[in-house]
């Protein structure tokens, strides 16, 4: 059975996504964690990298990532503090969108059984309307630039 | 529409209000025939319904004795559609990872052929709180 996200709004200011991982959590934790390897894949839509990848990985350390759409120019940042962390099973973080109100509190955790990970994020919002807005954009809210073109490959593709 | 939307979110929050649309899925029903699988007095299902029938979920009629509620599945179609937006954006993500995590273990099982890395507790030698800080930047 192909693996593949499950994403559900288990209260109207939440956003629950869950995915399982054929590795062991600790190497899921590292790869959520470790500044080289997070650059390599959490970037959202085709064309945009992510230049700036900062992690101070303790209890009140700080985290800045920053994407550039190669084809526009456009750079969009999210800047975050760990209150949580639990090597390799929890964390649990606060995050602040550039030039966006509201913080989103992110708790991901990791539970490993035979060697497969399942994965599981939870973000709250502070109200709908952002939660929402979030949903509607994507995961930031700097990446609806791309949703045309990533909508037109979609279309591409099933045609 | 927006605001649309956030009603459609706000219905579907709730666990008995996703279990009462699956429930119409598959036909028309009375208000006492959706409160029937439910420890929950009928006038609890109708504020559930009234709820559903706001976000244009459902739609309930009148005339009839039985008021059966019919869903809507157009409103149902939009809300999916952004979910499903945002879920593709994280599984691109996540294949990435898959990706990253596979050439991972084959270095390690190339470093070390026969040792499974399965089970083994992770071995940082640091103490909880250590501070780590660490960059990586693209010029």
């Amino acid at each position: 059975m192909p693996k593949s996200v499950e994403v559900t709004t288990p209260s109207e200011r939440e956003i629950k996504v869950m995915r399982r991982f054929d590795a062991p959590a600790r190497l899921v934790f590292d790869f959520h964690t470790k500044p080289e390897h997070v650059q390599k894949w959490l970037l959202g839509p085709p064309g945009w990298s992510m230049p700036i990848c900062e992690i101070d990985l303790r209890v009140g350390g700080r985290y800045r990532f920053v994407w550039h759409n190669d084809q526009s120019g456009v750079e969009f940042g999210v800047s975050g503090e760990y209150r949580e962390i639990a090597v390799p099973s929890r964390i649990v973080q606060i995050e602040r969108m550039d030039g966006c109100e509201g913080e989103v509190k992110g708790t991901l955790t990791l539970s490993e059984s035979g060697g497969r990970t399942t994965l599981s994020v939870n973000l709250e919002f502070e109200s709908q309307e952002l939660r929402d807005r979030a949903l509607e954009s994507g995961m930031t809210n700097g990446m609806a630039a791309s949703y045309d073109r990533l909508e037109g490959q979609m279309g591409a593709k099933a045609a | 529409m927006m605001r649309g939307l956030d009603a459609t979110f706000f219905a579907l929050a709730d666990p008995t209000r996703r279990a009462i649309l699956a429930r119409l899925a598959s036909g028309e029903a009375s208000v006492a025939e959706l409160t029937q699988p439910f420890a929950m007095s009928q006038p609890a299902i109708s504020r559930h319904l009234k709820v559903l029938e706001n976000a244009g979920l459902i739609r309930r009629s009148r005339d009839a004795q039985r008021r059966p509620c019919r869903i809507e599945p157009k409103a149902l179609m939009e809300a999916n559609a952004w979910i499903e937006r945002y879920r593709v954006l994280w599984e691109s993500a996540y294949q990435r990872l898959d990706a990253l995590l596979a050439a991972e273990m084959a270095k390690e099982r190339a470093a070390a052929p026969g040792k499974s890395s399965y089970g083994r507790p992770a071995k940082s030698g640091k103490p909880p709180g250590t501070r780590r800080t660490s960059k990586a930047r693209n010029p």
